[in-house]
């Protein structure tokens, strides 16, 4: 009946520090008082405590109980220290050797019962459990096998506290669930470019985008099958590799969002966002900073339907992460950095009745249709790559019996080309070619001297900036990627003039 | 003249009373000096009219008005004015006055009206330059109403070719409408054309100021062309105020199926003049000689030789005209003055997109075809 101490994790942002869960029980008055600047949530833990230990069959005796959550600066929330609490106490009061918590870091919320609820955040926690040279863990039994996705540590469910009492007593429990391979199931429920008729210029931009990681934007009518679209990338994004896996799991993990089954996030994600969403909402925030939208399209697709429609100050607060790659959150808790690499899908209609520049159709003004696109700002543009039309969807289209490409054989394509990139930029910090900037531009994508004299003439003919000209390098870029061919030609660069972001004449209404 | 600007900026008493008090007092000077007892002897103005004037004369003396608007160097010219052009009087109603800046029409000149659509298609935008530019090259002074769409390519088509064009507008001359021509504006008063209204300065574009200035513009003219129009275009109330005051009308026919063109077709149909090419034009109004050179004048060597439009590669003059490749051909054949989209020239052309692509890119580069709208492509203005 003394002092004893027991190792957990509290989630901040989306970083993970260590905890020490320190319990001592003495003679005195009986009271239970917890201190280390907690938040309710987490006062609220003595209470359940207590309760979970007496109805598991252990004896609470009324003692003067005080347990501290150190490091004492660091603001404590959730539920998720509820268990190491209880195996502090039962500690103290010798239910359990000293010797025999050592080595363990213990997360889980408790139920009055005494059973093991699932957290959220197990995965970055056992992550950076790792870091710091801690091999065992004991987690909710519900988050074992999320945290079983870290090789080289032992990772322990636990049902009940009973169940953790008894795995500190160095019995092995029968292990009930079977560790299953759960299929490939990913391609289910994303529909399939086969089934889009027609729009093949739109698949094309699609299958660039992807490939090397460049923002999209598509302008078309109502009703032309772009939100469809941008629905089909999701399956010709290619599968991450074991690492941005774990990165993007990490991120769901934290804010709770994986599957118990199996947890491991095997594809890209693709998120849709609804035009009334706040700032916050997207890049994330709040009191306490939470990832937003762009953090949980962090390594796939973030699809804007209806660009216009958005606030322009929400589009606007995307500019610094579609840079950075990252976004920084500064709030009076602290500053948080959450990643957000996505590729940006927009759709929009040309004008506020769609129909631009179909004059048989199109009842807008020309104040109007500029009031439209004066929505969307230069700087805004200046971040995508690829422009493409998607025309309204006609007769022959829907009369045409054959099937397009399935989206499984331009995923290979897709997955070749970015096989090619990563091979170019080894030991540098790119990963696509949408990445590159000044200088990697010049030196990465050289071009011939018919290539060149094409470049000028588009320079002067089309008019195009500085920033429009890089841009279309490096589409160019990819569409060689996409080839297979190392350099760069006439005809790439064709066509990634014909995907060009609309210039500013037709911007202007 | 202060008066006489006092008595026709007065508002809410038509242009013809206005004539008829003048001629009673014999001065406008008079008119403002006048009495009651003797203003209420006029049988002709009604119990609000001669409110109306007993109002006017309240409000601030006419010397001041008249000093702004010599500053605003507007000039002000009544009916009576020997600058007041003639035509313009023989129309049934015409204005008491016109507030011009820079120049009035020349009054020997031949004058043509270009009118038609806001909301016009490149089409139309085409022959709006092309007639304009053939008129003025020919020293023709072409009129218009400065509006968007037809209006304005019709005054840019006239000063292209250096000539003298003038904008009749629903607003104040000193106000610019729409905004965005400000350039056009601009440039219509350095190449000595005007900018004319019937409204005082100052006065805001009403809607319903326009279809009253369209009898300014068809009582300028000579003849009036109509370049797009729709069935219910405010370009057709112009064609009936020209028909009233006896003025020739020309219309641009267009696709049957192009609702733009509904309302021109449907002017030819009921006997309106056909405008087939300006050459045509030129021909019929007795212009030749100076037409085809003129029109082309101040234009550069490119831009002549593209005005004849492509007719297949190799039969080109021009020594550096490159020859275009059978696939530019076809994709180029699909393609006019409506926009097609990339799609539909691929399904056209039974090109694939990637090919269509480039070598649209490839048509647009050397200044064939225009992309104006994303991926939506013309074939390029001459």
């Amino acid at each position: 009946m003394s002092f004893s101490t027991i190792l957990s994790a509290a989630i901040d942002g989306l970083g993970v520090e260590l905890v020490r869960v320190e319990s001592d029980v003495s003679n005195g008055l009986p009271v239970f008082h917890m201190v280390g600047y907690l938040s309710s949530e987490v006062k609220e833990a003595g209470e359940r405590v207590r309760t979970a230990i007496r109805n598991s069959g252990f004896d609470f005796p009324a003692k003067r109980t005080v347990v501290n959550l150190s490091p004492a600066t660091l603001r404590k929330r959730g539920a998720s220290f509820d268990l190491p609490i209880a195996v502090a106490i039962l500690e103290s009061l010798g239910q359990i050797s000293p010797e025999a918590a050592g080595g363990y870091l213990i997360t889980g919320e408790l139920g009055l019962d005494g059973k093991v609820r699932k957290v959220p955040g197990v995965l970055p926690i056992i992550m950076e459990g790792k870091q710091n040279g801690i091999t065992r863990f004991i987690v909710p039994a519900e988050n074992r096998s999320e945290g079983s996705l870290v090789s080289g540590v032992e990772v322990i469910g636990a049902e009940s506290l009973r169940d953790v009492v008894r795995i500190l007593a160095g019995e092995k429990l029968p292990v009930n669930r079977e560790e299953s391979e759960i299929e490939d199931n990913w391609e289910e429920d994303i529909p399939d470019f086969a089934d889009i008729k027609g729009q093949e210029n739109v698949k094309r931009a699609a299958e660039i985008a992807v490939a090397g990681g460049h923002n999209l934007l598509m302008i078309g009518p109502p009703g032309s099958g772009k939100s469809m679209t941008a629905k089909c990338i999701a399956g010709i994004l290619p599968e991450p590799d074991m690492e941005e896996s774990l990165e993007i799991t990490k991120i769901y993990s934290v804010l709770g969002m994986l599957n118990e089954t199996s947890p491991l996030i095997r594809k890209r994600p693709f998120r849709e966002v609804h035009h009334t969403a706040t700032r916050a909402a997207l890049i994330g925030g709040g009191l306490i900073p939470r990832p937003g939208e762009i953090s949980l399209a962090h390594g796939g697709v973030l699809f804007l339907d209806e660009l216009p429609e958005f606030r322009k100050s929400v589009i606007e607060v995307l500019r610094q992460p579609l840079e950075e790659k990252s976004v920084q959150i500064s709030r009076t808790y602290g500053n948080y950095r959450f990643p957000a690499d996505f590729i940006m899908v927009a759709a929009m209609n040309p004008c506020p009745c769609g129909c631009y520049p179909d004059r048989k159709k199109c009842t807008c003004t020309p104040a109007q249709i500029h009031m439209y696109l004066s929505r969307i700002s230069r700087p805004f543009l200046d971040r995508i790559d690829l422009c493409v039309e998607a025309p309204r969807v006609e007769y022959r289209h829907l009369a045409d019996e054959r099937k397009g490409e399935c989206s499984a054989i331009i995923r290979k394509r897709v997955s070749r080309a970015r096989k090619l990139q990563k091979e170019r930029y080894k030991g540098t910090k790119i990963t696509t070619n949408s990445m590159l900037k000044g200088e990697e531009i010049k030196y990465y994508c050289a071009l011939g001297k018919r290539e060149r004299a094409l470049m000028e003439q588009a320079f002067t003919v089309m008019g195009l900036t500085a920033r429009a000209y890089h841009r279309i390098i490096k589409t160019a870029r990819t569409i060689a990627d996409l080839s297979g061919e190392e350099r760069i030609r006439e005809n790439h660069l064709k066509e990634a003039v014909g995907y060009r972001v609309v210039d500013e004449k037709y911007w202007q209404g | 003249m202060k008066y006489e600007y006092w008595l026709a900026r007065m508002r809410g008493i038509s242009a013809k009373k206005k004539s008829l008090l003048r001629k009673n007092m014999k001065t406008a000077e008079a008119v403002y000096y006048i009495e009651e007892t003797q203003l209420n002897q006029l049988e002709f103005l009604n119990e609000k009219e001669r409110n109306t004037i007993l109002q006017a004369k309240k409000q601030g003396g006419p010397g001041a008005e008249y000093e702004k608007l010599l500053e605003k160097k507007i000039r002000f010219i009544p009916w009576f004015s020997e600058e007041y052009p003639e035509r313009l009087k023989e129309i049934e109603d015409f204005p008491y006055a016109l507030y011009v800046k820079g120049s009035l029409p020349e009054k020997n000149s031949r004058k043509a009206a270009i009118v038609g659509a806001r909301r016009c298609t490149p089409y139309g935008e085409k022959y709006a330059v092309d007639f304009a530019r053939m008129l003025a090259g020919c020293g023709v002074e072409v009129i218009s109403g400065m509006a968007r769409g037809i209006d304005g390519m019709g005054h840019r088509g006239a000063l292209m070719s250096g000539g003298k064009t003038y904008a009749v507008l629903g607003c104040g001359a000193d106000v610019c409408y729409p905004k965005e021509h400000i350039g056009l504006y601009a440039d219509i008063l350095e190449q000595g054309g005007g900018i004319l209204s019937e409204l005082p300065p100052g006065t805001p574009p009403l809607a319903h100021h326009f279809p009253a200035r369209n009898r300014i513009i068809s009582g300028l003219a000579d003849a009036v062309l109509v370049m797009e129009a729709g069935r219910k275009s405010g370009s057709l109330i112009t064609v009936d105020m020209a028909l009233e005051q006896g003025r020739d009308v020309y219309a641009l026919p267009g696709p049957v199926n192009s609702a733009m063109s509904d309302g021109c077709n449907l002017l030819i149909r009921q006997g309106a003049g056909i405008l087939l090419s300006p050459e045509d034009l030129a021909e019929e109004w007795g212009l030749q000689g100076m037409s085809k050179k003129a029109a082309c004048q101040g234009l550069s060597e490119d831009e002549k030789t593209a005005g004849k439009g492509y007719d297949g590669g190799g039969k080109k003059d021009s020594k550096n005209e490159k020859v275009l490749e059978t696939k530019e051909k076809l994709v180029y054949s699909c393609l006019d003055l409506y926009p097609r989209s990339v799609d539909q020239v691929a399904a056209e052309t039974k090109l694939d997109i990637r090919t269509v692509m480039e070598l649209l890119v490839t048509l647009e580069l050397e200044g064939y075809i225009r992309e104006i709208s994303k991926n939506q492509y013309i074939i390029a203005r001459c």
